[in-house]
This record gives C-alpha cells, structure tokens and sequence, in this order.
C-alpha cells in the first residue's frame, strides 16, 4: 500500500494550491435565463465574445434540470425552484448550443458570441 | 418511456464500460467478481445518497460543489487506476504465467481488488445521482406513470448492461497470452480519459484557470454526443473539440501511467 499512500499523497500536494485559488466570481457580465415548464426564456442569448460571461439560470420549474452543453464544455444540475451561475467564456464570436439534458424535446437553447 | 429509457441508457453507459472493461482485466482472479459487485452496490447506494443531497452539494463551494465533486472523483479514479496498472506491471506476469500453468482462478494474494472496487463504485455513483434525479423529475411532473417510467428506466439499465456485456465478452474473447496487454492498455486510456474530464471540471469551476480554446473540431466527423461518440468518449476519452489542457492531462496521465509501469516491471522471479 506505500505506493498508493504515496500517490494519494502527491495528488493532494498537487491539488492543494488549486483548491486554495478559491474560484472568485469575477464582476462579469450576467446572463438571465430561466426555465419553465421545461423551456429556456429567452433561448437566444447573445454575448460579448472573448470575455468572461456569466449565465444565472432560474429554474422555475419544480423539477430539477440538467444543463448541459459539449460546446461551452458546462454540465450542471439545477434542482428546482433553484438558481445557479455558471461562468463561460472567454468565448470565440459564433454559436453555441445547450439543452437541458432532462428535457431535451423541449429545452433548447444557444449562446451567440458576438 | 422511451425518452426515460434513453437517458438512463446513456448514463448507464459509461459505468457499463467501466465495469465491462474491469471485470475482463480482472478475469480469473480469485475474489474480483465479489469486489466489483461490491463496488456497484455501494456505487448504487451513494448515488441514492448523493441525489438526496444534491442542493447541498450544489450550494456548497461558492455554487461549484458539483464541479468539485466530479473532479475530486475522477481524480481518485484516476490513482486507483493508474495504481492498479503500476502494480500489475510488477507482479502481473508471474500471476499470469502461474495462472496458465494451473490452467484456472489463482487467488488474488495482495493484488489491490479493492482499488478496483473504488473505480466501479465511482463511475456508478457518478451517473447513477443523474440518473435518480432525473426519474425524480419526471415522476414529480404530471408526464408519465410511475408504471410507464419505471419500465422505461429498466430498458435504459438493461439496454445499457447490455453493451457493458458485450464488452465484456469480447474482450473475454482474446487469447489469454493478449488479454492482459490489451486491458491494461484500455485501462490505461480509462484513466486518461478520466483526467481529461477533470480539467473540463476543474475548469468549469474557475480553480483551473486557463484557456479552453478547441485545438480542433471533430464535431462534424464524429459527434460526441452520438452513440459511437459517447462509446468512444467513455472508452478512450475522445473529445471533439478539445483544448490544450485537456490534450496535456490526458498525454501526461499515459505518459506517467505507461512509464511508472515500465519502471518497476521486473523478470519473473521464482518465488512469486
């Protein structure tokens, strides 16, 4: 078992000062979106490309949502009646799409960098 | 029903692979099949757990508990897995040779099975909270009956084991003399894929600060999203558009993987 002890130990001396950069929400610009009755409001959301945006997702519904996007690289569980940031960018100008993943006939969406 | 089975047939899918691929480079060792049930059941468990308490842990860390989450078990799937290869490199040959000389199971002696356990257990507890949350949600909202949902999910498991299975037996289905390279380089990529992941977290979390620009875009030739894309995904960590630090997590987990493994190999030595 050394070997493993060992390994677990390198691993949290690696990640130690990872974890103390504690994420700053930064003063980004934020994004409203909500969801109700499985659909995204608005679903077209533009943004300034090549900067940090934040999006806050209300779920309104009383179930909870997965959101989910491979391009902006963002998954996340929002239960409902909760709100959740999530931080994206620095994007390149173009389109992104996102769906929730518990909905995905209905909840549909795209992040437009402009 | 059917957008219930589908769901949890692609969360299935992942945790299906990881098993499939575990149980077959576990093959004929003593006591493995116990660890690894063992893994899923507590895998299970958790996640039943972990959908209790998903608003906690989604409201802890500044909002970023699910990210951290993730991360933090991927990187401990990824030291169990790249221990388990280290380990086998060492002694993994004279238990194969012991193995083919007495023609069936050899006992475990002091191979690591319950790291393994930990990997299984992981990868369920992972998709399975997603998996319970999403029943949830639709049990809650007035769609589907608990009878037309629940029959749903159980195509999504069965479906999902079933590609599992078929790993499995094919994997099976290579020579022994093969069997141990080739499982220990899919375990190898399993956990180079893991890490990959845990950049994508670390990164969606802020506590990984760098530039996600995709190097390239595959998107159009193979969609990770798609059923080839998401086998792939689990398998051999593809990404269709990956960035930098993930293309580096992934090379230098292989690359410590691969050369700790050729370090501490040793000729087989009689005693065993």
């Amino acid at each position: 078992m050394r070997l493993l002890t060992t390994a677990v130990f390198a691993a949290s001396v690696l990640a130690a000062p990872l974890l103390a950069a504690a994420p700053a929400q930064a003063e980004d610009p934020t994004y409203t979106l909500t969801i109700k009755d499985h659909v995204f409001e608005p679903s077209r959301v533009e943004v300034p490309a090549n900067q940090k945006v934040t999006l806050l997702v209300k779920n309104l519904d009383t179930t909870p949502e997965e959101f989910e996007s491979k391009s902006l690289r963002r998954e996340k569980v929002i239960m409902g009646r909760k709100e959740l940031a999530i931080s994206i960018g620095p994007l390149k100008p173009g389109e992104y799409t996102f769906m929730g993943e518990y909905n995905a006939d209905t909840a549909h969406g795209v992040v437009v960098a402009k | 029903m059917l957008a219930a089975g589908l769901i949890v047939f692609r969360e299935m899918l992942e945790a299906a692979l990881v098993t499939g691929i575990i149980l077959a480079a576990t093959r004929g060792v003593a006591g493995s099949r116990l660890f690894i049930s063992g893994g899923v059941i507590l895998g299970l468990a958790g996640a039943l757990v972990l959908a209790l308490f998903a608003e906690t842990l989604s409201d802890t860390m500044n909002g970023m508990g699910q990210e951290l989450f993730n991360a933090a078990v991927l990187g401990l799937a990824v030291v169990m897995l790249a221990w388990h290869t280290i380990w086998m490199s060492r002694h993994g040959r004279e238990m194969a040779a012991q193995m083919r000389a007495v023609g069936s199971a050899v006992s475990s002696g002091s191979r690591p099975l319950s790291v393994l356990s930990v990997v299984v257990g992981v990868a369920v507890l992972r998709e399975g909270a997603e998996t319970v949350l999403f029943l949830y949600g639709i049990l809650a909202s007035d769609g589907d009956s608990l009878m037309a949902t629940a029959f749903g999910a159980l195509l999504g498991v069965v479906a999902g084991a079933g590609v599992g299975a078929l790993l499995y037996a094919g994997l099976v289905a290579i020579p022994t003399r093969l069997l141990f390279g080739v499982t220990t380089w899919m375990v190898t990529l399993l956990a180079a894929g893991m890490a990959a992941q845990m950049v994508t977290f670390l990164s969606a979390a802020g506590v990984l600060d760098v530039a996600m620009d995709p190097v390239w875009d595959s998107s159009g030739l193979l969609a990770e999203d798609s059923l080839p894309g998401r086998l792939l995904h689990t398998l051999i960590g593809y990404i269709d558009h990956p960035a930098w630090p993930q293309i580096i997590a992934y090379g230098l987990t292989l690359l410590v993987i691969a050369g700790a493994a050729r370090l501490v190999a040793r000729p087989v030595r009689a005693q065993a």
